[in-house]
């Protein structure tokens, strides 16, 4: 009796006793989610429009940030280091393309799938063999992103909201909204889109599958870039990061592979769920449910609706 | 728009040679699927391949458009002779086609598919496409109004928002030729474009596919099984059987010719 006043009634007792502290939750909860659903969103482009599951997300979110902060390190401007990570983003598409992808065309996913985990651990070695393992500090003053914090009086006491988050949260939704809108809308989104539907009808109406390739990759290494950045804003830049990459997971099974929106919305529930739920439900298990509550949470949605919230349901004739 | 099957018999004025093939071969391993296969498609005319099943018609639609490279042989179209082509350069050269087994975006509306068509002739950058604004806007609208006239033609007004997922086959299959349109080919291939249909979705199609010879001027070449609709299209016939060329003529040298009607029914031996 006592357990189910602990989980079903006290926590809400708390949330409405304490609105500023819920608020601050939710706050928290948001942003992390808003990051969460910028991770997904590089395994979502690349995954529909070339059918691989791109391990390598992670590392390429970590790999983009050491570059940068390495590149600043022995010397180079902030933005100049910025513009050549971007360059190096590119050359990084070029190259898995032209060594990774084409060789392996016609391959099994499996296949692909695996050769990104050889990736992963090609990118570690270059990114520790030129920069070094030790954990080093974003850029942020220099690139002017915001600090401190805004303290607003409301609900009965403060929220402290971070700047940086505040920043975190407009970039990668603008970031997020920039690429459903250029999906849907443009011709080059058009193309991607028909890609991840039939490669052969693609390739008939002149689509270059080569370039289309190279193009995902880019994006999903600028989305790699923004994240690491924004993660690496709010701790240090190390390759402990990409532990955040697999939060991805939860999210991408949440929302479904192939969505963008499902990414957003799965991003956004993973975030808020598990900081409200480290919060209030968290003491009650001695805290620390955060690093695994997402994927309990996944556990159960799959439950209900095997192929995600917003996933295609594959429907074959036997 | 309106001419019925009759005016099919009158020949459209025929020109220079737009793609000669010449002494094709093309083999998978072991197997032979084109020997030594040469003919030509003039500009302007509806060139039919026929011929039983497994005789290479597809694989040597797929060597014209790229998707396969042949062993032997060249290829010259529009007066370039190459040997090898990838697909994405054929379709850029003027070359469009359809499949056998419809290969539309399935996920993707009817006027969506067809846009994609108009992918080659759109020049404006992704960055104005995503503000929508100034020459892209421009450049939207007026291939958006192309397609609306490929539509109108094909008469599926009534799907141009629905999911082409969810059409019966008969309109994928006029979806399908509505987005090869839309790349205002020089050469289209068919690929069975008739097949699975009734009577008078085929009548429907023999409609369409006279009327964009005719009216666009847009040379044809395909893939048929259904003789009287081949007899009554085509200006020259050519028949293939186990990858070698064993007729090619006017309709009605073929019907008559004593190979096509082995190859058909049969020798007895």
């Amino acid at each position: 009796m006592d357990l189910h006043y602990k989980i079903f009634i006290d926590p809400f007792v708390q949330m409405g006793a304490a609105p500023d502290l819920l608020v601050q939750t939710l706050w928290e909860g948001f942003v992390s989610g808003v990051l969460y659903a910028l991770i997904a969103l590089g395994f979502v482009l690349i995954y529909k429009a070339s059918g691989v599951f791109n391990f390598a997300q992670g590392i390429m979110m970590v790999f983009a940030a050491l570059t940068l902060v390495g590149l600043h390190e022995k010397g180079v401007p902030a933005f100049l280091a910025l513009f050549l990570t971007i360059g190096v983003m590119y050359a990084l598409a070029r190259g898995v393309e032209r060594l990774v992808l084409r060789p392996l065309v016609n391959q099994p996913d499996i296949m692909l799938f695996m050769a990104t985990f050889g990736l992963t651990y090609v990118l570690i070695g270059i990114g520790e063999l030129v920069f070094g393992g030790n954990p080093k500090a974003m850029i942020t003053s220099e690139l002017y992103l915001p600090k401190g914090a805004i303290d607003i009086q409301a609900f009965g006491g403060f929220v402290s909201l971070q700047k940086i988050d505040i920043a975190a949260a407009v970039i990668a939704s603008l970031m997020v909204v920039c690429l459903g809108f250029g999906f849907q809308k443009t011709r080059i989104g058009r193309a991607l889109r028909a890609v991840a539907d039939d490669h052969q009808a693609a390739l008939s109406v002149g689509i270059s599958l080569n370039q289309i390739w190279v193009i995902v990759w880019f994006a999903a290494g600028l989305v790699a870039l923004v994240a690491g950045i924004l993660w690496g804003a709010r701790s240090d830049v190390s390759f402990a990061l990409q532990i955040v990459a697999l939060k991805a997971l939860p999210v991408l099974i949440l929302g479904g592979l192939t969505s963008v929106p499902g990414a957003i919305v799965g991003g956004l529930i993973v975030g808020i769920g598990e900081k409200l739920g480290e919060f209030y439900w968290g003491p009650l298990l001695g805290g620390g449910i955060e690093s695994w509550l997402a994927y309990v949470i996944v556990l159960a949605v799959l439950l209900v609706r095997p192929q995600g919230l917003f996933g295609d349901r594959i429907i074959e004739r036997i | 728009m309106t001419k019925g099957l009759d005016a099919a018999l009158c020949a459209p004025t025929r020109g220079e040679v737009l793609l000669a093939i010449d002494r094709i071969s093309l083999t998978f391993g072991g197997v032979t699927a084109i020997n030594d296969v040469s003919f030509d498609i003039e500009r302007g005319e509806i060139r039919a391949i026929i011929g039983p099943n497994g005789a290479g018609k597809t694989s040597l639609l797929n060597v014209i458009n790229g998707f396969y490279h042949p062993q032997q042989g060249h290829i010259t179209f529009k007066g370039k002779t190459r040997r090898r082509m990838k697909p994405y350069e054929a379709a850029r050269s003027g070359i469009a086609r359809t499949f056998q087994n419809v290969a539309l975006f399935k996920g993707m509306t009817t006027l969506d598919n067809i846009m994609t068509g108009r992918n080659l002739h759109m020049r404006s950058s992704f960055f104005w496409q995503l503000w929508r604004h100034g020459p892209a806007l421009r450049e939207e609208i007026a291939h958006r109004k192309f397609c609306e006239e490929i539509i109108d033609f094909l008469e599926i007004e009534h799907i141009r928002k629905v999911p082409v997922g969810r059409l019966p086959y008969g309109l994928q299959k006029r979806v399908e030729l509505g987005r090869a349109l839309a790349m205002q080919p020089d050469l289209l291939l068919l690929d069975e474009p008739m097949a699975g249909m009734n009577l008078e979705e085929k009548e429907d199609m023999c409609r369409y596919i006279i009327d964009v010879n005719r009216h666009y001027g847009t040379t044809i070449a395909l893939i048929e099984h259904d003789i009287g609709v081949v007899m009554d299209l085509s200006d020259r016939v050519l028949v293939l059987e186990y990858g070698r060329k064993i007729a090619d003529d006017e309709p009605a040298a073929v019907k008559a010719d004593q190979n096509v009607i082995d190859a058909y029914l049969g020798v007895p031996h």
